[in-house]
């Protein structure tokens, strides 16, 4: 009997104890699941098997909502992992939580390693970084919205599959030829809020809301509802109403139907791109998402969607000093050029993308650039920063729900927008109100 | 002369009613207290800072038409979803309680449904009701007939009652076939010789006897269809188009999981409690009268 417990004992100290003494833990909460969860692994692995100090353990904590919720209710119980993934609608909320959250520029100035904030991409760090330009979170997966072409349907319909759709205007003659030729699904989009609203005002250099688009302060005021969107969404709603735009979902429901050689036209985020490449059995092409020509100054540079990963307030300062070496890994030029060529997702660095560039990607697969191109063409201006509102994930669903309320043609595109932005501000002010 | 077995210990009974009680303690009079005490302040998603607001979370819900419109979305879709459960599965209850051959298998087959998780219940609906892919909205495409519920509220709302009913109505059925099969033959064979049809039958003796089942399966359905159906509408609408099938419990899940707004996703938890707790009393005060026991 003694000897069994002894042989516990010793089994509960080789197991337990043995492993902490050898390395720090540190827990990253994720959203991936499916290739990126993998791919997500690989680098976790990679990173790991690099050094003996550290061990990241990853895991997968549901989708962006529910590994948000997961976050929040860790800290609450004082269980918070180190490093937590949260979409770029949650920024906001992350922000404000200030005694939640250890900023990426102290974690990285405390860890004294390198870290230079210029070797990020503008467009995509921008997002993460405050007005005085000390980066929060540190961009991890970001996309940006880009229209894909079904170049056989095109030509099936006698149009010259290289056309030129770099405008909407352009869209609209390609979509009435389409149409004419019986194409029962001209146009569809997935995330409609983000493609045409967020990303139109941005890339149409007009406000989407007050205060730098939330950037400058939590009293912003939503300013969707102005000329260019309202002409935008109001197009949309004839074309729906012609049947040229097939209004397929709140998400990315339309993406199913473009795959399978149904929708000539599909608006949707790059990271698409792998999902396309795999399944489509048509020829397609990749093109910049297009802009009204008559707008002046368009185009100006389209946003990100994707997320960043938080650093947790309360862990140890050894701890953070792993999250900082963990960090510095990922933004390197190979693991962020494989993760870039792997997920259709934009690289975070420069030189991520000089390195993708060299290694001719970008010509084995054309068009996996124009994301890149699109986002960093021109400097970011107030207006195509990013946005930073609270409550924007049920924003996004008011939106979403007045859209609907246009495509079935029961609202004007005017009446639509500004009950959208007066609802929307609404809850504004209660996120306001919260983070007094 | 009264028969009564007299417990002498007089702690016994707590005792042995002393785990129930602290399960319906733990899982619900402690939620309960806790959200009628958020629902007093506006917190931030974190726990860091908190606000005291009184009643103001209500003047804000109840100020909200988009809110006051939910309530009788809740309404219809409830009524809908009970009425077509209940009536389909006492209707299966009655055709399975005259089959002979195989019944039993017949009775096992009706009872599956009740096995799949509401989301996957809505997941399944969804698939062969998906505008595009779908087999159903396929076929009704076929026969002239468009199938868009992303866009159409009254498809919306079909749907997701069919798919919430769908699910309900193994239970039902479960409960009505029991019920049908305690109601002694004899009374229905005299009726029988007296020369009552089926239907007559049916009406003046079956379904009176059946009034217990059907009045406990009215609260259990109508519950059902308040909270149980979230993940259906999730799955299937979330719930769009426009706010046509969003319902109360929805509007919960939405601002506090999706919004992080957890003092008003608190407040509408206690307006739901109140609003099924009276539900219930009046169903027990007005309808239970009618049953016969």
């Amino acid at each position: 009997m003694k000897k069994l417990i002894a042989a516990g004992v010793v089994a509960a100290l080789l197991s337990g104890v043995a492993p902490a003494s050898a390395a720090t833990q540190i827990d990253f909460w994720h959203a991936f699941t499916g290739r990126l969860g993998e791919l997500l692994d690989e680098q976790v692995a990679k990173f790991n098997a690099s050094q003996t100090d550290y061990t990241v353990v990853a895991t997968n904590k549901g989708n962006y909502s529910e590994t948000l919720n997961a976050g929040i209710a860790a800290f609450r119980a004082g269980e918070q992992p180190d490093i937590l993934q949260v979409f770029e609608v949650g920024t906001a909320t992350m922000m404000g939580a200030k005694g939640a959250i250890k900023p990426v520029y102290e974690v990285m100035a405390e860890s004294g390693l390198p870290f230079d904030q210029s070797a990020y991409l503008a467009a995509v760090a921008g997002y993460y970084t405050t007005t005085e330009g000390q980066m929060l979170s540190l961009p991890y997966n970001s996309s940006t919205p880009v229209l894909y072409v079904n170049k056989d349907a095109l030509k099936a319909a006698g149009l010259d599959p290289e056309m030129d759709l770099s405008t909407w205007e352009q869209v609209g003659t390609a979509l009435d030829a389409l149409k004419a030729a019986g194409n029962k699904c001209p146009l569809t989009t997935a995330w409609q809020s983000w493609v045409h609203l967020e990303n139109l005002s941005a890339y149409h250099n007009v406000p989407f809301a007050t205060k730098e688009n939330g950037f400058a302060g939590v009293d912003t005021e939503l300013t969707f509802n102005g000329d260019v969107q309202v002409k935008h969404i109001d197009t949309l709603g004839q074309w729906a109403k012609d049947g040229k735009f097939i209004y397929s979902g709140r998400r990315n429901e339309g993406g199913a139907p473009f795959r399978a050689g149904e929708c000539a036209l599909f608006t949707e985020s790059s990271a698409g791109y792998a999902g396309v490449k795999k399944e489509a059995t048509f020829d397609f092409a990749i093109r910049p998402l297009p802009y009204w020509s008559s707008v002046e100054g368009a185009p100006q540079n389209t946003i990100i969607g994707g997320a960043s990963l938080w650093v947790m307030q309360g862990q140890t300062p050894e701890e953070y000093k792993g999250v900082a070496a963990f960090f510095n890994f990922l933004s390197s030029a190979d693991i962020q050029a494989k993760w870039h060529q792997d997920t259709g997702y934009l690289p975070i660095t420069m030189a991520a993308y000089e390195a993708t560039k060299a290694s001719g990607f970008y010509d084995a697969n054309p068009g996996t650039d124009i994301s890149i191109i699109q986002m960093t063409g021109k400097a970011p201006t107030a207006n195509s920063k990013g946005l930073r509102l609270g409550s924007f994930d049920q924003i996004r669903g008011i939106i979403d729900e007045e859209l609907e309320g246009v495509w079935n043609g029961s609202k004007s595109a005017k009446d639509a927008l500004d009950s959208a932005a007066s609802r929307g501000n609404e809850l504004l002010r209660r996120f306001e109100q919260a983070n007094r | 002369m009264e028969k009564r077995v007299v417990f002498d210990n007089r702690w016994l009974p707590y005792l042995l009613v002393a785990p129930q009680l602290l399960v319906t303690f733990v899982f619900f009079f402690w939620p309960a207290g806790q959200a009628i005490y958020q629902s007093a302040f506006i917190p931030d998603p974190f726990g860091l800072k908190t606000q005291f607001v009184g009643f103001g979370n209500f003047e804000y819900l109840f100020g909200n038409r988009y809110y006051r419109e939910s309530f009788l979305t809740t309404a219809v879709f409830s009524v809908l979803v009970t009425i077509s459960a209940m009536s389909f599965a006492l209707w299966l209850a009655v055709l399975a309680d005259r089959v002979i051959k195989g019944s039993s298998a017949y009775r096992t087959l009706l009872i599956w449904p009740y096995a799949v998780a509401p989301a996957i219940a809505g997941v399944l609906w969804l698939f062969m009701f998906n505008p595009f892919t779908g087999v159903i909205a396929w076929m009704l495409a076929h026969a002239g007939y468009v199938w868009n519920h992303n866009l159409d509220g009254g498809q919306a709302m079909a749907l997701v009652v069919a798919a919430s009913a769908w699910k309900q109505i193994s239970y039902n059925f479960l409960f009505f076939l029991a019920g049908l099969q305690a109601i002694p033959k004899s009374v229905i064979e005299a009726a029988a010789i007296d020369g009552a049809s089926f239907w007559r039958r049916f009406w003046t003796i079956v379904f009176p006897l059946l009034s217990p089942t059907t009045f406990f399966l009215l609260v259990v359905n109508i519950i059902y269809a308040f909270f149980d159906t979230f993940g259906v509408i999730h799955t299937i609408t979330q719930g769009g188009p426009q706010q046509s099938t969003t319902i109360l419990v929805y509007k919960v899940f939405a601002d506090g999981f999706v919004g992080q707004d957890l003092g008003s996703s608190a407040a509408q938890s206690v307006v739901l409690l109140a609003l099924v707790g009276i539900l219930t009393v009046v169903q027990f005060r007005f309808i239970e009268r009618r049953v016969h026991y």
